[in-house]
């Protein structure tokens, strides 16, 4: 029973993680129509920056909130510079572009920070939580981290102008631009945000599976299959695809599967969900009178 | 009276396929200007034109300022709201969302809390569905949603694109009643496309006939309503 | 639009032409001092393994337009079957390249499959998928035992016939150019034929095509098995000529090359296939030194790898050359023989 707990609880703390990367691509997705193929890199190399802060003496929290302002400038950057002139583009130029952003992220990783595995550091104590071996303040940490984020993300898309007009943008481009807003930033700034939420993404797995340039691809892959168990176009529901995959993970990984198939497990899970139910488990029909 | 829009030589193209030649277009300050013609004679496409929508050539000032080569976005935030064919819903979000929209491009938030309290008294029925999912209204309401978000932009002058499309004569008329209201109460200029001849007449003042993509003739409405040849040949009534 | 070459009659003179000389290459080797040249036959061999590679691409993403991100998957297949066959096997490693072929013809059915209800990004998603968990899988404990788990498998390098006199990296090399010849040669037929065309379709008007009676779900998944029979023979001519495979020769970075050779060849061009598995040999191989290059040139602290290498370029293509090398060309061309009938006008 213990191990099971434990099992849910690191479940629940990957899953975190995976509703982070399924958030930002949500984020793409909604806004652009596009899955981004980089989204996995730019949180890696956004967590490289962070790394450089912290080791030249920046309080954690400082070079938390610096990265994410950082990576959202990047973000804002990569669409308005890169993307833009491939707006009318077939998709297989745009998968090509992602593919290239996803090498030369990489690369360039590589190339100033190396190849060997660093350290991150953890804001939370990784001591328990009631001292009883099954929780810890880590996990917990994480989750919270994750939770917040999806409330101001809410609270941002609901109760604010900005959001409306960003939901507005993606929905229905033409008429958006007739009520006066300027669509083409509300699509950087989906990519803005989008590269944030991977940064914290990033930021929260460091500490976890340590740092590597090739510390995402896997994740990528789970944070694909949690946005398309959510059904992407839905970042509440991305969250709760995150958590879902995180734990049946973590399940299907110490009582089926073992640990060294679980990226088949995406797989299966990724053609699965697009075959079977490619609308996720939570996608919102739209109802639209013609 | 002053002329608030004023396009001269204005063309328009779709593609390769030209849409519109060097036609001359003017929308009185405070008046409503009626744009008539068959299908596919290019009315949708001078609209499109006038906001910059479409690959266009010519000029176009509003206000006496030089508008064409301003952005859609920039052109609306003059005060320019077209009420696009189709409507323009945005299904998925709520009636409320809808309006609120405006909120965006607006700095006078208290003003448009009057605003929208306007558009309340103009079509009672947009209360009633507020926090419905806006793709769920039925046509005629999504018309009215379409006008009363062009009305929370503050427009000194609004573009509508058909607004009697697919709607029920007791609609048609009760939607162009309230638009001679916000025409006179609002101080709202229009320029109104219409397939209705009789009652675009009846609400405009002065008509511009299209045909493939030309002027064929203007004046204002009482002419052309007691032209009966010309009413035979283009309006068929 | 593309592909109007298959309309023509024949080979062209220069295809002829190319692949003649291809042929003639490894004769310099009897001419040469040159020590080095057992290691440029064996550049040669990867240039043509990767133009395979990249034509079994080409066919599925040019010529069909579904977008795969996971043919390294393929290639692995084809390499671990051909390992596995001649290790264990003892099979010889000719016999193993159509093996190969099939076991790899299959898979694609199986993943063309269900490839049918997914369009554009997200066939794309799923392969990219297929490619990440690929090496993973490779290693699994249960099957280590055939695959060799993380080390892999290593095989001995075939030997020439006694009567080529040719060693044993020109051998490999002709082996490499024949089956290269041969499969180019059934594509290019392929493409012509009734079969050829409806591929096409398929790719510029999936709705005409439909209509016009094309059964699409075969097509697509038939294109999706012989792209990955292909370049799962390249897979296994790529474990014959290396004499080994191991799972993280695997990863998605191969797809990334295939998809660097396909677009900088020329996306629906034959020939591109063949320029574009040339250049990732060479960029691969000269990579160091334009990577000393421009830590001269400006001044940079740090070694600029491959990756950044391909990852620009892929960037820089999209914008400036999005039909490749050979599209250019065919621009070129096309500019030249109208150039008199402009200047007349
Ligand atoms: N997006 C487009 N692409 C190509 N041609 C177009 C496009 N939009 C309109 N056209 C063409 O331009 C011409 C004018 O079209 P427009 O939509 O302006 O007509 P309209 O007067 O609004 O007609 P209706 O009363 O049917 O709405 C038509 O011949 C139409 O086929
Ligand atoms: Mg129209």
């Amino acid at each position: 029973m213990d191990f099971f707990i434990q099992q849910i609880a690191s479940g629940l703390t990957s899953g975190a993680i995976y509703a982070c990367v399924a958030l930002g691509l949500v984020m793409i997705y909604v806004s652009t129509d596009h899955i981004n193929f980089a989204q996995g890199e730019m949180a890696m190399f956004a967590t490289y920056l962070a790394w450089a802060m912290i080791n030249a003496g920046v309080p954690y929290w400082i070079a938390f909130g610096l990265t994410i302002a950082v990576a959202f400038f990047g973000g804002l950057f990569i669409q308005r510079v890169i993307l833009k002139p491939l707006e009318h583009a077939p998709v297989l130029a745009l998968v090509v572009c992602f593919i290239a952003l996803l090498s030369i992220f990489n690369a360039i990783a590589g190339m100033i920070w190396s190849y060997t595995i660093k350290q991150f550091p953890s804001p939370f104590p990784s001591h328990d939580l009631f001292g009883n071996g099954l929780v810890s303040v880590q996990q917990l940490g994480v989750v919270g981290v994750t939770l917040v984020m999806l409330g101001l993300l809410t609270v941002f898309f609901r109760f604010t102008t900005l959001g409306l007009a960003m939901r507005a943008a993606a929905q229905n481009p033409a008429s958006a631009r007739l009520m006066g807003v300027r669509v083409a930033w509300m699509l950087a700034l989906g990519w803005g945000l989008a590269a944030s939420i991977g940064a914290i993404a990033g930021m929260l797995v460091a500490p976890i599976v340590f740092l590597d340039p090739n510390m995402m691809n896997g994740i990528l892959v789970y944070g694909f299959a949690s946005a398309l168990v959510g059904g992407i176009g839905n970042p509440m529901g991305a969250v709760a695809g995150g958590f879902i995959v995180g734990v049946l993970e973590n399940l299907v990984g110490s009582y089926v599967i073992g640990n060294e198939l679980k990226l088949s497990f995406a797989l299966v899970v990724v053609v699965g969900v697009l075959l079977l139910k490619p609308a996720g488990l939570f996608g919102r029909v739209i109802v639209r009178r013609v | 009276m002053v002329a608030l829009l004023e396009a001269k030589a204005l063309s328009a193209w779709h593609g390769p396929i030209r849409g519109l030649y060097e036609l001359d277009l003017t929308v009185e300050q405070g008046g409503v200007t009626a744009l008539l013609g068959a299908n596919g004679a290019g009315k949708t496409t001078t609209l499109r034109a006038l906001c910059n929508m479409v690959r266009r050539a010519g000029t176009t000032t509003f206000q006496g300022v030089d508008i064409s080569r301003r952005s859609t976005e920039d052109i609306v935030r003059m005060g320019v709201a077209h009420v696009p064919e189709g409507r323009g819903t945005f299904v998925a979000l709520t009636v409320e969302e809808n309006l609120r929209l405006a909120l965006h491009t607006r700095r006078d938030k208290a003003a448009a809390m009057r605003d929208r309290d306007l558009v309340f008294g103009y079509f009672p029925i947009l209360q009633e569905r507020l926090h419905q999912q806006a793709g769920t209204l039925s046509g005629g309401e999504q018309q009215m949603l379409a006008i009363g978000r062009a009305l929370m932009l503050a427009p000194k002058l609004m573009l509508l694109d058909e607004p009697s499309f697919g709607l029920a004569p007791l609609i048609v008329r009760e939607i162009f009643r309230i638009l001679r209201q916000i025409n006179e109460h609002e101080h709202v200029s229009m320029l109104i496309v219409e397939q209705n001849a009789a009652l675009a007449l009846d609400l405009a003042d002065t008509v511009y006939l299209l045909e493939t993509g030309k002027v064929v003739t203007s004046g204002p409405s009482a002419l052309i309503q007691n032209d009966e040849a010309l009413r035979k040949s283009y309006l068929g009534y | 639009m593309t592909a109007n070459w298959a309309n023509k009659r024949g080979v062209g003179a220069g295809a002829l032409l190319a692949w003649a000389g291809l042929a003639l290459l490894p004769l310099i080797g009897f001419i040469t001092e040159n020590t080095s040249f057992d290691y440029y036959m064996y550049m040669g061999q990867s240039m043509l393994i990767y133009a395979i590679a990249v034509l079994g691409l080409n066919l599925l993403i040019g010529f069909n337009g579904q977008i795969s991100l996971g043919h390294s998957a393929f290639f692995a297949l084809g390499a671990y079957t051909t390992a596995i066959l001649m290790n264990f096997g003892g099979w010889p490693y000719w016999a193993t390249l159509p093996v190969a072929a099939v076991v790899c013809f299959l898979a694609g059915l199986a993943f063309g499959f269900p490839a049918l209800k997914l369009e554009g990004h997200y066939l794309a998603l799923a392969t990219f998928t297929l490619a990440i968990a690929m090496p993973q899988l490779l290693k699994y404990k249960a099957i280590a035992g055939w695959t060799g788990g993380v080390g892999g498998v290593l095989l001995d390098k075939p030997d020439p016939p006694e009567w080529t006199g040719l060693s044993a990296d020109q051998f490999l090399y002709y082996l490499c150019l024949f089956c290269a010849m041969v499969l180019f040669w059934l594509v290019f037929n392929l493409l012509r034929g009734r079969s050829g065309r409806a591929i096409m379709a398929i790719r510029d008007h999936t709705m005409a095509a439909s209509t016009m009676g094309i059964d699409i779900a075969r097509y697509k998944t038939v294109a999706f098995g012989i792209s990955a029979g292909i370049t799962g023979i390249a897979g296994a001519l790529s474990a014959i000529t290396v004499a080994y495979v191991a799972p993280d020769s695997f990863t998605l970075q191969l797809s990334i090359s295939f998809l660097v050779g396909l677009v900088v060849g020329g996306i629906a061009s034959l020939p591109g296939c063949l320029i574009g598995g040339a250049f990732i040999v060479l960029v691969q191989n000269s990579a160091q030194s334009i990577s000393d290059w421009m830590k001269g040139t400006f001044a940079l602290r740090y070694d600029v790898p491959a990756w950044a290498i391909y990852g620009v370029l892929l960037l820089a293509l999209m914008y400036v050359l999005p039909d490749g090398i050979a599209g250019g060309c065919a621009r070129i061309r096309a500019w030249w023989t109208t150039r008199g009938r402009r200047e007349a006008q």
